[in-house]
């Protein structure tokens, strides 16, 4: 027991005192500031997003299954891909990446007992999902939901283009849930920061909350614009302000300058995280360090500070742009990118990789992903973005990016779940889905990828009778309705698996300080921590003797040698 | 309670080696697959290049822009497959060649700094590669070289309206009645894009080139079409209801057709009042068929 910290003599009290106060039941969700419960709502909540986006996604699916199809109206069919694009990416992913398993692993991770403001925690998932049903209930609201897509470019989002409740719950929806993402950066920068456990230096710490706290500051710079842009879009439609409108000598294009200053951090705030849970999954299930562990943090950091520098990529088109700038900045991020990739498959290089569900779902991740990288670097190229700009085209690429994210969030459910829930989910299941998942996904995106380049646009409910277009269209509603029925495999899978498979505390022979307590954790996490000396905490406790090396290097040389203090 | 597991296998399904064997074996073909259907999709294409690298989907368009963007297009797709396949390759054999069999702990190597400088520094002078082809075509595309022939381009809500300047010639047309853009055939013709209300997109597949028009913006650029022939036009940008409807024809002839086509259609009463008509309210406009082709 020496290489374990052992709490003061006063905490055997507190355990029970902990576990056995305050409310149970309902009254303990909606009233806790435990981080693990919060998580957990968040989890809850973001799933349900995911079920209510796919489905949106279905019906626009069987809409294209045929050129003039009138399942649904034109206008209908405006708001299904507005609220499509709103939920997953405002809705789901967002909320799923930053709230919901970084709220319940990031404090484990670091050994701290909980966030460092969890009544703020708190008030972040209430704005979450009063900002989610605030946005939802456009559909019941005269006009329908908003139309003018999820980006809202003005002027077709203004009061006279777009009149109507349904824009005007959009905008205020997605207020709610940008303050929520901003208390939750603060909330996540500040636990990084300041309650790491004795021992856990930042360059101990695992990548997962490396990639949270480059995430969060990205929270912290991008999120305030985006508050901003919709508060300037908000005075535009009522208060008779013209920033947007040229009659008045706005400029319609700052919209787009002020949305994609916020949407490109934006989207390496949805994938940081996924980036992170993905390497936690690689490097355990091939039972080895992450390589290249300190170049993947540069990366990470690198990717984040390059975002804020590329927004105008999404603007080549509208010719105000300096495109040289937009164009190399924008490439440069795939050097990075490429780094996590080489490191992705160092690590399971002389591995031991066990394919599990999580791995095979991180595996499909690392081979969606890398479409979806591939296909975004011609993008970064204006005159390859001039030919394929809004065609679908683009939608296959950032479906094939979006996808991988939601395979990497996939594996973290099934490496995590057992950490939260106490109890595993059926592997037999869990393979059935990862298969439906990403060949799915590949029959999804691929025929995309065509009908963008013979010249399809996007966000068109009706669309001219050209030689293949239908027969890609139908291909591709055939792979949405695969993925459809992964996640219904995973619903099934949840209630079959109920409580069926008790989990241990260490399932996967973790590496990182969430496997060292009990599943689910104590309500402060943890009873005792072990000595903390690498970024692999519970794997040097389980494995004295294999720790870390460099190539060519004795074993024990990159384990420092100084006692911890506790 | 607080007891740490040790390396225990974990209840699950257990697996026989010789199914896992043969279950990654399909693994292997299947993710393969779609990369496949992707680059047999680029051969099947119709249109045959001369310097024998496929099209892999795209086609050279119409214009001399065009063919530079397609040559860039073919240069990337060829980059991104070496790329594609290597590291695709590299994931797939990791996992086969060192994928579980037993209880042991792999040697626990975690940096070999020569290995991550290489691959640092390859994608960064890849990345120089590409950049460098763009800024060639990009510098070729967005040249406005002296111009004989300008076209004004209006985008309204939802239809294009052509205006050419001096002919006394437009063109207006709504949702499905495709107005026709003509264009005289290796001719620089100049055009300047405006919208009236919101943004629109205007897009030209087979000149490989879109733009947004939007308001209160002046858009410029030339095209220099070598093929003649009628092409599709659409609105790639959301406007608003009939986005989905917005389409327009671009046709190249020849330049005596060009000449004839302006004198048969030169009307500077139906001009004015069309021209008067969308600047003052794009809704009420009464639509004007083009009187060339397309009836």
């Amino acid at each position: 027991m020496t290489d374990v910290l052992d709490p003061p003599a006063v905490a055997e009290h507190h355990e029970e005192h902990h576990e056995d106060h305050g409310p149970t039941g309902i009254l303990k969700w909606l009233t806790s500031t435990d981080h693990k419960v919060i998580g957990m709502s968040y989890t809850v909540t973001s799933v349900v997003m995911l079920i209510i986006g796919g489905s949106f996604a279905e019906l626009i699916r069987a809409q294209l299954s045929t050129p003039n199809n009138s399942l649904v109206s034109l206008a209908q069919y405006n708001e299904l891909f507005t609220m499509h694009g709103s939920v997953m990416i405002y809705l789901f992913m967002g909320p799923f990446a930053f709230g919901a398993l970084a709220n319940i692993i990031v404090p484990i991770q670091i050994g701290a007992p909980d966030m460092a403001f969890p009544r703020l925690n708190a008030l972040s998932y209430w704005l979450y999902l009063t900002g989610s049903i605030t946005m939802l209930s456009g559909f019941f609201v005269a006009g329908g939901a908003a139309n003018f897509g999820w980006v809202a470019y003005a002027p077709l989002s203004n009061s006279v283009n777009t009149p109507g409740a349904g824009a005007d719950l959009w905008i205020g929806g997605l207020l709610l849930t940008g303050f929520s993402a901003i208390f939750t950066g603060v909330n996540l920068t500040a636990t990084i920061f300041y309650l790491r456990a004795p021992g856990m230096t930042m360059f101990r710490m695992p990548i997962f909350t490396w990639n949270l706290l480059i995430t969060a500051i990205l929270i912290l710079l991008a999120f305030p614009v985006l508050t901003a842009g919709l508060i300037m879009l908000y005075c535009d439609r009522h208060f008779g302000t013209h920033i947007f409108s040229v009659a008045g000598g706005g400029v319609p294009v700052l919209w787009q300058n002020i949305f994609w200053f916020w949407g490109h951090p934006e989207v390496y705030i949805l994938a940081l995280p996924v980036f992170g849970m993905v390497t936690e999954i690689i490097a355990v299930f091939s039972r080895k360090p992450v390589f290249g562990y300190k170049g993947m943090i540069f990366a990470t950091i690198t990717i984040g500070a390059l975002s804020l520098g590329v927004w105008a990529h999404h603007m080549f088109t509208t010719g105000t742009v300096l495109l040289p700038f937009f164009s190399i900045m924008s490439l440069l991020i795939a050097v990075p990118t490429g780094i996590k990739m080489f490191n992705w498959i160092g690590t399971m290089w002389r591995g031991e990789v066990w394919f599990s569900t999580a791995m095979l779902m991180a595996l499909g991740f690392l081979f969606t992903f890398l479409v979806g990288g591939i296909t975004g670097i011609y993008l970064a190229s204006p005159p390859l973005d001039f030919f394929t700009h809004d065609t679908y085209f683009v939608v296959a690429h950032f479906h094939s990016v979006v996808m991988a994210l939601l395979m990497g969030a996939m594996g973290a459910l099934y490496y995590w779940g057992p950490k939260i829930t106490g109890y595993l989910l059926n592997e037999k299941i869990g393979k059935a889905q990862f298969w439906f998942l990403f060949l799915g996904t590949q029959v999804f995106t691929f025929p995309m990828y065509i009908l963008g380049l013979w010249g399809m646009p996007r966000r068109v409910g009706i669309y001219p009778n050209h030689p293949g277009w239908q027969d890609l269209n139908d291909v591709a509603t055939v792979g949405a309705i695969m993925i459809g029925i992964s996640t219904a495999l995973f619903l099934i899978n949840i209630m079959y698996s109920w409580k069926k498979y008790p989990a241990g505390d260490n399932p996967w022979d973790g590496h990182t300080l969430e496997w060292f307590t009990t599943s689910p954790p104590p309500h402060h996490n943890f009873y005792r921590l072990p000595q903390i000396r690498s970024e692999r905490p519970t794997w040097d406790y389980n494995h004295p003797g294999h720790s870390a090396a460099a190539h060519g290097h004795a074993a024990e040389a990159l384990i420092e040698k100084e006692p911890v203090q506790p | 309670m607080s007891k740490v597991s040790r390396v225990e296998p974990p209840a699950l399904p257990p697996q026989g080696v010789s199914v896992r064997t043969r279950r990654w074996r399909r693994v292997r073909r299947l993710a393969v697959l779609p990369v496949a259907a992707l680059v047999l999709a680029g051969c099947n294409d119709h249109v045959p290049t001369k310097d024998g690298i496929p099209t892999f989907g795209a086609q050279p368009g119409a214009t001399t822009s065009s063919h530079s963007v397609f040559n860039l297009w073919q240069g990337f797709t060829v980059g991104a497959m070496i790329v594609g396949f290597l590291t695709t390759f590299l994931i797939i054999w990791a996992v086969i060649r060192y994928r579980r069999k037993g209880d042991n702990i792999p040697k626990q190597s975690q940096y070999h700094l020569p290995l991550e400088f290489t691959y640092t520094i390859i994608p960064v002078i890849i990345v120089l590669g590409l950049f460098a082809a763009t800024l060639v075509v990009e510098n070729k595309e967005v040249a406005n070289p002296k111009t004989s022939v300008t076209i004004n381009v209006n985008a309204f809500q939802w239809g294009w309206k052509f205006t050419y300047p001096g002919q006394n010639v437009v063109v207006v047309g709504q949702t499905t009645q495709d107005p026709e853009m003509v264009m005289p055939v290796n001719e620089n013709v100049h055009i300047n894009l405006t919208s009236s209300d919101v943004i629109h997109g205007f897009y030209i597949h087979a000149f490989n080139f879109s733009r947004y028009a939007l308001p209160g913006v002046l858009n410029q650029f030339t095209f220099r079409a070598v093929n003649l022939g009628t092409y599709d036009g659409q609105c790639t940008q959301l406007c608003g209801l009939y986005h989905s409807l917005m389409w327009f024809k671009v046709k190249v002839v020849s330049d005596s057709d060009y000449t004839a086509w302006l004198k048969a259609n030169a009307n500077s009463a139906a001009a004015t009042a069309a021209a008067a008509a969308t600047n003052q309210q794009t809704s009420s406009i009464v639509p004007t068929k083009p009187t060339i082709g397309n009836s």
